[in-house]
């Protein structure tokens, strides 16, 4: 103690703060630029879109101002010389919009039950075989192309939806989002939200039981040296653990349910009017609306499919910030 | 470390010669209450093998424990100390591939009997482990009551109990005024004695300790130490320590365990005073005196 005194600042000669650098090397020096240009590249590309579809699309906002997305009418007038006539036509996306909406939040309500159940299944009960193989199996559907799940909905679901609608229009038409006054079952937001379900299944399974498989393993071992079952350890322990990354994989799914536009081209049907009815078919989608008219578009109406993209880009940015700020606020609790 | 029984100029000693050790043991022994000592054989293990895959890591251990004395099991890391206890709450089985062989008798009835439910067998013979693991999820007070929830038990009076048991794991008054705060804003010390009220909240007749002590500073061991003493009159209590002055502060019986890179085995067990003063067994004489482990 008495060979070495440590330094002590008195308190009226408080030294200046070193600036602390390093010198990177040369290869350092590389692989940070390759690392930033990949990362920023996504964000550049990103801005581009928005830019080009803002560009298109300007026009049209301009001229229908927010009829655009409170609208549902949809009608392109020519002139005789075969333009079109901006001001005399409408464009409006409202039933669209709803229609995305409503497919979406039917399609995560029925998927993350079955996800949650599945990935508790595949990380605690199933046997090491059967788990290896539906893990496989379970990736493989993520990755399958949305026109099988549009044409699985097309020939398998729609022919037996009806008989499921009218169970449901039977017993639950007292909540509103149930009723039924035109008796169309076929093609309805219904048949669109158990196809967009099944696709993102496997992405909100995916996502859960990586979580759901990082559960700390004492706090597991604690809960079963306090006598608990697997499913009151399970409620105790892995579901707060897991919860707020089982909301991070059903906003993946969400967005994917929302962009979606094959799979609800071919199962529903588009109607230019606000339906929240689930039951009945007449549906609206902002995807699939794109590509049904893209074809025969004029060079103005496609402007506006331009901006109805853009909306949708919008929508689908709040709908996932709005995602994130709820994990972020659950995600504290349970870790 | 310091124990607020001995006088100071002999804790010195404790830490490095044998004799202290002992004396430190004995110390302990005669604090014992007469009449807390041996109830009856409370908990027994005939005849214990263990593997992992075909790795036999235990041979052959039998060991009485005797209701209402602490029971403390030293010995090299890796010699299956930990393995041991955990075969005695049928712990042992979580790990994939672990097998074991003979019997674990609690008041006479084998843990191990098909058609058992291990929930139950839990019940009665809690644990506390290594690493403070209080559910961060959970405020203080949901921590305690736990393992009510967890086993769906019913309890008349839930405040009286969660008083209780944090009453008896040392902790009341320290946590008193913020029981709804959550578990994980407490130190490493306090989450741990949190864990030994959560274990005690369930009414276990036997506590398994897996070195409970190894990740917390010295204050908070010599609380633990406290807590395990008060905790001794009323249960049997086997701790796993690496620290062989907790043995003797603590315990009434030690065993040693040790394994020459086979399975481990248990090579000596007796009272703990004369574990430490005149062991039978050189290799344990040797582990005791600190020339090697």
């Amino acid at each position: 103690m008495s060979t070495s005194t440590p330094i002590v600042n008195s308190a009226n000669s408080t030294p200046e703060k070193r600036e602390l650098t390093t010198k990177p090397r040369f290869s350092d020096k590389v692989f940070r630029g390759v690392a930033t240009a990949g990362g920023l590249s996504s964000l550049v590309i990103l801005g581009l879109i928005l830019i080009f579809l803002g560009y298109q699309g300007f026009q049209v906002l301009r001229s229908e101002g927010i009829g655009f997305i409170t609208g549902s009418n949809w009608q392109v007038v020519q002139d005789n010389a075969g333009n079109t006539d901006l001001e005399a036509s409408t464009f409006g996306i409202a039933a669209m919009l709803v229609g995305t909406l409503l497919c979406a939040a039917l399609a995560v309500s029925i998927a993350v039950p079955i996800s949650v159940l599945c990935a508790l299944y595949l990380t605690f009960y199933a046997p090491q075989f059967l788990k290896k193989m539906m893990v496989a199996i379970i990736d493989l559907m993520a990755a399958f192309p949305s026109i099988l799940f549009g044409m699985w909905g097309f020939f398998i679901l729609m022919p037996h939806v009806e008989y499921w609608a009218k169970l449901i229009h039977r017993y639950f038409s007292w909540i509103p989002l149930f009723k039924m006054e035109i008796p169309v079952y076929t093609r309805s937001p219904f048949v669109a939200g158990v196809v967009l379900a099944i696709m993102i299944i496997p992405i909100i399974t995916s996502v859960s039981r990586e979580i759901f498989s990082q559960t700390p393993l004492d706090r597991i071992q604690a809960a079963y040296a306090l006598g608990a079952t697997r499913w009151s350890m399970i409620r105790a322990v892995v579901i707060p653990y897991g919860k707020s990354g089982v909301v991070g994989g059903a906003m993946l799914g969400l967005g994917r349910a929302m962009g979606e536009t094959v799979a609800v081209y071919t199962v529903l049907n588009l109607v230019y009017q606000i339906n929240w009815h689930v039951l009945i078919g007449a549906g609206g989608n902002v995807a699939s609306m794109i590509l049904l008219k893209f074809g025969e578009a004029g060079p103005t109406e496609t402007r506006a499919l331009m901006a109805a993209g853009l909306v949708l880009f919008i929508l689908t940015l709040i709908v996932n910030s709005i995602a994130n700020a709820i994990v972020s606020r659950t995600g504290g609790k349970g870790r | 470390m310091i124990n607020p029984n001995e006088d100071g100029n002999e804790d010195m000693e404790t830490k490095s010669t044998p004799s202290s050790l002992s004396d430190v043991a004995k110390a302990n022994q005669a604090r014992k209450q007469p009449g807390s000592g041996a109830l009856g054989v409370g908990l027994e293990a005939r005849s214990i093998h263990a593997w992992f895959g075909d790795k036999l890591v235990l041979r052959d251990i039998s060991l009485d424990f005797w209701s209402g004395t602490v029971t403390a099991l030293i010995g090299p890391s890796g010699c299956g100390k930990s393995t041991f206890i955990r075969t005695l709450n049928r712990m042992h089985e979580f790990i994939p591939g672990a097998a074991m062989a003979g019997e674990v008798l609690l008041n006479g009835q084998d843990i191990y009997e098909q058609g058992t439910d291990v929930t139950k067998i839990r019940l009665k013979v809690g644990m506390v482990f290594q690493k403070p693991n209080p559910f961060p999820s959970m405020t203080i007070a949901d921590n305690v009551l736990a393992g009510l929830k967890l086993a769906q038990l019913k309890s008349e009076n839930k405040d009286d109990l969660l008083e209780e048991c944090l009453e008896r794991a040392g902790l009341w008054n320290e946590v008193k005024d913020r029981l709804n705060a959550y578990g994980g804003s407490l130190s490493g010390g306090q989450q741990q004695r949190l864990c030994i009220a959560r274990s005690l909240a369930v009414r276990p007749e036997v506590l398994l300790m897996d070195e409970p002590c190894s990740a917390l500073d010295p204050g908070s061991t010599l609380k633990i130490e406290e807590t395990i003493q008060h905790l001794s009159s009323s249960m049997t209590i086997i701790i796993v320590t690496h620290n062989m002055q907790q043995a003797a502060r603590v315990s009434d019986y030690t065993g040693f365990f040790l394994s020459d890179g086979g399975p481990g085995e248990l090579v000596e067990v007796g009272p703990t005073s004369e574990i430490f003063s005149r062991p039978k067994d050189i290799r344990t004489e040797n582990y005791v005196t600190g020339r090697f482990g």
